[in-house]
């Protein structure tokens, strides 16, 4: 089968000045139909810069990207436009929902933009908000939300035009870890329920629950491998489960102490 | 289609903007609202004014020529006005070779008094006048008959009056048949003449008593005077205004036999003159409104450039996300350019109601000369259409902004 996406030979130079950055320095990539991938890195190794370039918000300088077969990487502003609106979910880590907008009209956002789906656009959003969870909160505005709310909300305005690719950016990275988890849930459903995710993030823990880890370094892939068989991941397992482990040894030999070790605590 | 729904949106979008913003978009606008009402106010007192002028002008007849002896400047003092006047033969003669006019009478201004049974009116305005006088200045009679040749050529004893020297002479309401004494002559009343009062600007006051007898019968009242106070005439046509004057002007020099660096002793007047003169006038109070609308509107673009300009900037986050899931960088532009025309035009209502409002006062204060006073279709487009244009014209750069950004980098603004 066809990859939804092809990346060759990816490149992204910024110039600022006399000066160069490479921020991607020939990355080669295939994501195929329902696949959920982590994409990680350190901070500056080229991760916003690549989902930049996936979800068409950015050209590379460089190289081939096909989006379901369609080459990108020439496309005027204005073709960009309508493919992100046809065909990409993109989920940003602050969010960027319309304050003044109610959850409804954040979510119907996209579809004001869309030749095909504009008809019902009401009716979508609300399904929208309805897979995210968000039935009765469509008329709440953004300020009368939890984080976690409104990252739902983001993500329901994603899924609105059925992108064939849901791409998301630290999308837990302005959430504590309870929230954070609520989010990866959902994105779990959404997988299960045959949406294709891409997801950059910087904690293992999130990572832990994407099929395929793609670790960049310096704008290169470093490694990329199912989640089961990448080794850094599995380093990261191990040691938690040995942190769980010492931690209930702790335990253990706490209660074997007795009560005149807490006497003693003051 | 889709560009009409997404005009619509964005109409309602940019009201939505304005109205979270209205003391800004108030303030911005006033330049656009001050342009409006001014031009709208000139341009409705200017047609008022122009509509009562000329409305008063045709009913002083439009197409009437005075033709009038007159000192020349630097003849003053070493001639006299009966020196000048125009005499009976001088009329036959002009009469005889002007092409450009038809119809006229000389008029020949008596004062004497009146009496009617016991009734006595000191020093009444008695008008010599030929028959023609009645279609030169469409005053007709509303009781009896008219003059006519026969009254003119046999010098009879026959005159008009108005209402209120029927009044004033406590004469029946229907006079005709009645004698009355002219200067102690024995004249016949046969027919009554409608009062006609001119508006105040051209001098006009209360009714007065008005006596008319043929101007046979005035000059021979009156036999040491050779010449009447004025010729009045009709242009054949109101085109012929300008070449009226010339002819009558070539006329009167042979008739008088003057050289051609002597000045003219006579003065020419044509009602159309005025008339044109008016609505030149007119277009000039209209031209130079149109100038004031200019320039405040550019003013105004200025402001609302400033404001588009502000705007864009604050909400570049919003551009970017809205470029983020799919607006094209035309949806964008004409985002704000809807939104800059949308203010523009909400300046332009305000000011089009203020200017209307004033246009309204002015034409409802009592016996003013703006009564008419009313805005014309074509202003009120103009204004509009000219709102409109400015806010294209202003709005295109910011709207260029805006509609020109990096998504990424507008995500990133703050
Ligand atoms: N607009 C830009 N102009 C210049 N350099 C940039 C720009 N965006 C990113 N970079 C640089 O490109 C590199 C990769 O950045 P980024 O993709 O944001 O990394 P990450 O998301 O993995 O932290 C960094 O060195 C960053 O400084
Ligand atoms: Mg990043």
């Amino acid at each position: 089968m066809n990859p939804i996406i092809r990346l060759r030979q990816i490149e992204k130079v910024y110039r600022m000045g006399s000066e160069q950055v490479h921020a991607l320095r020939g990355v080669d990539l295939d994501i195929a139909r329902n696949e959920f991938v982590a994409i990680m890195g350190a901070s500056g190794s080229g991760k916003s810069t690549l989902m930049n370039v996936l979800g068409c918000l950015d050209q590379p300088t460089g190289g081939v990207y096909e989006l379901n077969g369609l080459r990108t990487d020439r496309m005027s502003a204005g073709q960009l436009a309508s493919v992100r609106n046809a065909q990409i979910g993109f989920v940003f880590q602050s969010f960027e929902l319309l304050p003044r907008a109610t959850a409804l009209r954040n979510v119907m956002l996209p579809l004001v933009y869309s030749r095909r789906l504009w008809l019902g656009a009401r009716r979508r959003a609300l399904r929208s908000l309805e897979r995210v969870g968000l039935a009765d909160r469509v008329g709440h505005r953004p300020n009368q939300m939890s984080g976690g709310q409104r990252q739902r909300v983001a993500i329901a305005r994603a899924l609105v035009n059925e992108p064939s690719i849901l791409l998301a950016d630290e999308p837990t990275g302005n959430l504590d870890s309870r929230t954070s988890e609520e989010i990866i849930d959902l994105f779990k459903k959404l997988h299960a329920e045959g949406q294709t995710i891409v997801m950059v993030t910087h904690e293992e823990d999130v990572a832990r629950h994407a099929h395929r880890i793609v670790r960049l370094r310096d704008g290169r892939i470093f490694s990329d491998f199912t989640t089961r068989e990448d080794p850094i991941h599995g380093e990261y397992l191990n040691r938690m489960m040995q942190e769980a482990l010492f931690a209930v040894r702790e335990k253990d030999a706490e209660r074997a102490a007795g009560a005149p070790g807490a006497e003693a605590a003051p | 289609m889709i560009l009409v729904r997404l005009l619509l949106q964005t109409v309602v979008l940019a009201l939505g903007q304005i109205w979270s913003n209205r003391f800004r978009a108030l303030l911005t606008t006033l330049g656009i609202v001050i342009g409006t009402a001014a031009v709208i106010a000139t341009v409705g007192a200017t047609n008022g004014l122009k509509a009562y002028m000329l409305s008063e002008l045709q009913s002083f007849g439009a197409r009437k020529v005075f033709i009038d002896g007159d000192v020349p400047r630097k003849m003053r003092g070493r001639m006299s006005r009966a020196q000048v006047e125009l005499k009976m033969e001088e009329i036959q003669q002009l009469i005889g070779q002007v092409t450009t006019m038809e119809t006229f009478t000389p008029l020949f201004f008596g004062s004497y008094d009146l009496q009617a049974g016991q009734t006595v009116l000191r020093s009444v305005q008695t008008l010599g006048i030929w028959p023609e006088w009645h279609e030169i200045e469409a005053r007709y009679t509303t009781m009896g008959r008219p003059f006519n040749r026969i009254d003119e050529e046999q010098h009879l004893n026959v005159c008009l009056v108005n209402d209120k020297t029927t009044e004033l002479l406590g004469l029946p309401l229907d006079p005709t048949g009645e004698f009355i004494l002219i200067g102690g002559r024995r004249f016949l009343i046969v027919g009554v003449v409608e009062t006609r009062i001119l508006g105040a600007v051209f001098g006009g006051q209360e009714a007065q008593a008005e006596v008319f007898i043929p101007l046979s019968v005035a000059m021979a009242m009156n036999p040491q005077r050779r010449f009447v106070n004025f010729l009045l005439g009709n242009l054949k046509s109101e085109d012929l205004a300008e070449e009226a004057k010339q002819e009558v002007s070539v006329i009167m020099r042979r008739i008088r036999k003057l050289g051609p660096d002597e000045e003219p002793t006579w003065q020419v007047g044509v009602v159309q003159q005025v008339i044109d003169q008016v609505n030149r006038v007119g277009s000039a109070i209209t031209a130079g409104a149109g100038g004031i609308v200019a320039i405040s509107l550019l003013v105004g673009g200025v402001g609302i450039m400033n404001i588009m300009l502000v705007s864009v900037s604050e909400r570049t986050r919003e551009i970017g996300l809205r470029k983020a899931v799919g607006a094209r960088p035309s949806v964008i532009l004409m985002q704000f350019l809807v939104e800059a025309v949308v203010l523009c035009l909400v300046g332009a209502a305000m000011g089009l109601a203020i200017g209307y409002g004033l246009v309204y006062g002015l034409s409802t204060i009592p016996g003013s000369p703006l009564e008419k006073a009313s805005v014309p279709v074509w202003a009120t487009t103009l204004a509009v259409g000219f709102s409109a244009f400015t806010g294209i014209v202003f709005g295109m750069f910011p709207a260029t902004k805006a509609a020109r950004l990096n998504p990424i980098e507008a995500l990133r603004h703050e």
